[in-house]
């Protein structure tokens, strides 16, 4: 770095300074502590052990796991299954509405997800909408117990997540060359084989980045189990956060934060892999 | 309309009542004059009223303003910044810098606010104002990078080239071309970083203490107290503010060079 470029060097300081600061750094201190003991007045105190990740195996902890990773999947299966035919959609749509159409996603993959998933709420309690419309249409002779179900729950991570799933996808699918698809329909091929040999792997990229938007945030977002989940369902999300503001445990919150970021490296690296076979660039 | 294109226009209406539906009745409910009834009791401005004359609620709500204007100018000016560096310089480690910027991005935010919580702890930071700010400003970077370095990759070299024959210096070159050339994606991006900080719960959960309360975490505990039609005014001015911004950010990035 040459010293007559005193912007440049102010450029790439500040980013490196910070990312070094407040995202490697803190994410060290996170290992760190997970392999501490448990301390008696501060957080943790400073002797090494792997206790934290064996708890992590113990029957009760493995079946929050299991069951969070379980809704995780369902929601972002749920997200896939209906995202992915809406996003093929919205790129065949008229090109003059497309903007507008994109611009209908885009609010509310910005919106707060607390405030949707409040809507959400409103929507599926006991006396709430879609009971008063089942009771209305004779379908349901009672109102149903909806609000504070598993189904309330991947409900709710369903409508805070879809537009993370859709957006990836329709950039995936925007690139896509359809002169591909015309040569291999020319080629006599069907539409499974189509689908299956050219569009599923050149926007597998955008898939496995969809489900990355989704799945992860899907294990963490404890307020949504709080709210449509009541007591009965919890995250992985939840019992992070209550061993860092209830159990004080800091050495096991931070070991199964650990193992989320782990399962995000997994993810990125499943990532990296299909965008190399899609033969495009690995990181944007 | 043939019915394939039928069946393909009830699907994507199908998708967007999904996604509009909730939001939509939760606002015409904002606006109904009964506390508990979802019967339609005629307009009222009552539960916008109570929320104005609840001073915590304002104070919370002035907190969350106040914070988020000043991690989005930190987060822009060191995001955009950073976009630049990337776009024309080589340095030492600019792959790994690519990568932990896209990390970062994709990092839940769980797992971002007990890392945040962890540094500072260790720093023995009192929770509050200055630790939400650094949050705050740590996860707005990522998304002021991307949206500036989209719009300059559009960018064409020869301008600064001219710029470097003519005896301008690096600082000039950026300051009079690179910037005014990239400003609405750098307006864009300071517009979507307020509207992330505005909105976030989970990051801030973790990072802020009860001497300095922003307004999500005052819905939040609101909330979990159950529905009350004050919640459905407030929830739907931060959509209309949220909305509002994204609409100006979306214009400004549309906006050709």
């Amino acid at each position: 770095m040459r010293i007559r470029e005193p912007f440049k060097l102010l450029a790439v300081g500040a980013i490196y300074f910070w990312l070094t600061a407040f995202a490697l750094l803190p994410n060290l201190l996170v290992v760190i502590a997970s392999v501490l003991e448990r301390g008696s007045d501060e957080f943790v105190a400073f002797a090494f052990t792997l206790d934290s990740y064996r708890r992590l195996l113990d029957p009760l902890y493995l079946g929050v796991l299991l069951d969070s990773l379980g809704l995780a999947a369902a929601t972002t299966a749920l997200c896939l299954l209906l995202g992915y035919p809406f996003a093929y959609l919205l790129t065949r749509m008229p090109a003059r509405w497309r903007p507008v159409l994109l611009l209908l996603v885009i609010i509310p993959f910005w919106t707060s997800s607390l405030v949707r998933t409040y809507a959400m709420v409103i929507l599926l309690q006991t006396n709430g909408w879609l009971n008063q419309i089942l009771l209305g249409l004779g379908l349901i002779a009672e109102p149903l117990e909806l609000l504070y179900t598993e189904p309330a729950v991947i409900a709710g991570m369903l409508y805070a997540l879809l537009p993370f799933m859709i957006l990836p996808l329709y950039a995936a699918l925007e690139k896509l060359d359809r002169r591909l698809i015309e040569a291999a329909r020319d080629l006599g091929a069907g539409w499974i084989t189509i689908f299956r040999r050219i569009i599923l792997p050149l926007t597998l990229p955008g898939v496995v980045a969809g489900c990355m938007l989704t799945f992860l945030p899907g294990l963490g977002m404890f307020y949504v189990a709080d709210l449509l989940g009541g007591a009965k369902t919890m995250l992985v999300g939840n019992l992070i956060r209550d061993q860092f503001l209830s159990a004080r445990d800091w050495p096991f919150g931070a070991a199964a934060s650990v193992l989320l970021t782990g399962l995000m490296g997994l993810l990125l690296w499943a990532y990296y892999l299909s965008s190399r076979r899609a033969g495009r660039g690995a990181l944007p | 309309m043939s019915p394939r294109n039928a069946a393909r226009i009830a699907y994507l209406i199908l998708i967007y009542g999904f996604l509009y539906l909730p939001i939509l009745v939760l606002i015409v409910y904002s606006f109904n004059d009964a506390k508990y009834s979802l019967e339609w009791r005629g307009m009222t401005w009552a539960w916008y009223r109570n929320l104005f004359d609840d001073p915590d609620l304002l104070r919370a709500a002035l907190n969350s303003v106040l914070i988020a204007a000043l991690s989005a100018t930190v987060a822009t000016g060191i995001g955009a910044l950073a976009a630049v560096a990337l776009y024309r310089y080589e340095f030492f480690g600019k792959p790994l810098l690519q990568s932990l910027i896209f990390v970062l991005m994709m990092t839940p935010d769980i797992v971002m606010g007990i890392a945040l919580l962890i540094l500072f702890a260790s720093l023995s930071l009192p929770l509050g104002f200055w630790t939400l700010l650094l949050a705050h400003i740590t996860f707005n970077i990522p998304f002021v990078v991307v949206t500036v370095s989209s719009r300059i990759s559009g960018f064409d070299r020869h301008l600064l080239e001219a710029a470097q024959d003519l005896g301008a210096t690096e600082f000039q070159t950026v300051r009079r071309i690179v910037l005014p050339l990239l400003m609405p994606a750098v307006a864009a991006g300071w517009l979507l970083s307020f509207t992330l900080s505005m909105d976030d719960v989970m990051v801030s959960f973790f990072v802020t203490g009860p001497t300095f309360e922003i307004l999500p975490l005052r819905i939040y505990s609101m909330v979990r107290l159950g529905v009350t039609p004050e919640i459905n005014a407030l929830c739907t001015i931060m959509l209309g503010v949220t909305l509002i911004l994204i609409l100006i950010a979306q214009l400004l990035l549309r906006e050709k060079t």
